[in-house]
């Protein structure tokens, strides 16, 4: 049973991934790419993570997971706002 | 079933890792090709974790992956094209070089399939796995790496202390960069140290799993370098003396235990086997403050502020100057 | 599992033969450099297809160890190269 949970939660992750490849691939601007990509992704890995939890039963490989997962979540946010960040200072450059 | 639906998994795998080799190599935007280049390390890490190579999956994360990409993204500046006009190959050039790369090709993968199923690998690695009770760790990839076969990694260490010398003799460290803002520094504050303390659990750890000293000397220079990105450039205040003692202390190490083994048991770099699993760590943890001050260095792309060459052989006063 | 070794191994010769066309195809130190790290990449992936012995075993550990040597020192020479590129440019722009 909980195996079918965690199976099920990888896919619904999965799919969030999928979606926001296909917002990356085919959003017309930099910024409405990002927005796809981190909402998706975010939800997508947060998906996965918590189904690969529920499949490991040790304590240890899932605080491993969290922490994994926390790391990410801080990279993937910085990242978001830096690359945006430069694209808006670019644009005032160019006005 | 459960084969051919692991064979796909493995099919879909090297098609992504052909196209995107493919792109990486083609692309004419040098930007492009380097962010490739770094889906193409992430994919290669991937495809180790699925060969049973987990180190090699650790390595290649933050090495082929994070560190490579990022010394080549601050390469780029360096590296603007001289002028339009760039030279081309001729068409009789690129033709006979494609003809070459495809000839190639088909005589290496007919060899491979003629011999794959001839190759007797597991002779190696049953011989590896029998003496392992004797190496003084339980991880078969650290015992080769620094029992079984420790004189390649000495001599490895050798070569990547080459090249860190050879950049610092070439030029100065770059320049720095902007203080960052507010939300990178946070990040940093938290950050640097989870991967410093990720650094030590690996490096202790790689004794009986995945982990050792490649990849927790590549993760201290990860994060020195996100220090470096975040504006925190110690260009003058670094202590000369220290970083000089970093970059050679995990060769004189291990060359130093070597001799001293030699003076007990006869031969270089024959472990005590009592002794083994302790002399291990201290080489590694030698070696990874080494790898860790070298891939540094080699991503700051030069000699610090006061570390100034002899510019002239025949004046004294500049070879004082260095050696003070 | 002789088939995946197989197809691992194909496919690094076939990384091994783009990389060494682009490398010879290519100009630009950078790009370059690129091509011959994924050429580097393919030798690594026939040495670790080999090592593979099915999903059970445990893989031969003397590749992985020649493996990780290879790419902390690929590294190196990566460094190294793009050191020399900054140094010939740098005397270019004196």
């Amino acid at each position: 049973m909980i195996d079918l949970v965690a199976i099920l939660l990888i896919f619904v992750g999965l799919f969030f991934f999928l979606s926001g490849s296909i917002g990356l691939l085919r959003l017309p601007d930099l910024f409405t790419r990002l927005h796809a990509l981190a909402k998706a992704d975010n939800v997508g890995l947060a998906c996965v993570a918590v189904g690969v939890v529920l499949l490991e039963a040790s304590l240890l490989a899932s605080l491993k997971i969290l922490l994994i997962w926390l790391l990410i979540m801080a990279a993937s946010s910085v990242s978001s706002h830096l690359i945006a960040r430069d694209a808006l200072r670019r644009e005032q450059a160019d006005d | 079933m459960i084969d051919l639906l692991w064979l796909m998994v493995d099919a879909l795998l090297v098609t992504l890792l052909l196209i995107l080799g493919w792109i990486t190599c083609a692309s004419t935007d040098i930007k492009r090709g380097i962010t490739l280049f770094t889906a193409f390390g992430l994919l290669l890490a991937l495809i180790w974790a699925r060969l049973r190579a987990p180190d090699l999956a650790l390595a290649e994360a933050v090495i082929g992956a994070g560190i490579s990409g990022a010394l080549l993204l601050r390469a780029i500046n360096d590296h603007k094209p001289l002028g339009s006009s760039t030279p081309q190959r001729s068409a009789w050039m690129t033709w006979s070089i494609n003809l070459m790369a495809l000839a190639l090709f088909c005589v290496m993968s007919w060899s491979m399939w003629l011999t794959l199923d001839q190759v007797d690998s597991t002779r190696l690695s049953q011989l590896v796995l029998s003496q392992l009770d004797d190496s003084g760790v339980s991880n078969p990839v650290t015992a080769v790496l620094l029992n079984f076969r420790a004189y390649d990694t000495l001599l490895e260490l050798a070569v990547v202390l080459t090249a860190v010398l050879a950049i610092l003799a070439l030029s100065p460290m770059r320049s720095a960069f902007q203080p960052a803002g507010v939300l990178l520094t946070g990040m940093l504050r938290w950050l640097v140290p989870v991967l410093i303390v990720s650094a030590g659990y690996l490096l202790w750890v790689g004794a009986h799993a995945p982990g050792g000293a490649f990849q927790a000397g590549a993760m201290l220079a990860a994060a020195m370098i996100l220090l470096h990105q975040g504006g925190y450039h110690s260009g003058s205040g670094l202590n000369l003396m220290l970083l000089r003692v970093l970059l050679v202390i995990g060769i004189a190490l291990f060359v130093g235990i070597g001799l001293v083994m030699m003076l007990l048991n006869q031969s270089f770099l024959d472990y005590s086997p009592g002794w083994a699993g302790l002399l291990i760590l201290v080489i590694e943890t030698a070696a990874t403050v080494s790898i860790a001050a070298a891939l540094t260095l080699a991503f700051v792309g030069g000699r610090p502020d006061g570390w100034e060459p002899v510019t002239d052989s025949s004046n004294p006063s500049n070879s004082a100057e260095f050696n003070s | 599992m002789i088939s995946q070794q197989l197809l691992y191994a194909i496919a690094g010769i076939g990384l091994f033969t783009i990389g060494l066309r682009a490398t010879l195809l290519h100009q630009q130190l950078l790009p370059r450099l690129l091509s011959l790290n994924v050429c580097g990449a393919g030798v690594f992936l026939t040495f670790i297809a080999i090592a593979y012995q099915g999903p059970d075993a445990v893989a031969d550990p003397v590749p992985h160890a020649l493996v990780l040597t290879g790419i902390v020192v690929a590294v190196s020479a990566l460094a190294m190269a793009v050191a020399l590129g900054r140094r010939l440019r740098m005397l270019d722009d004196e």
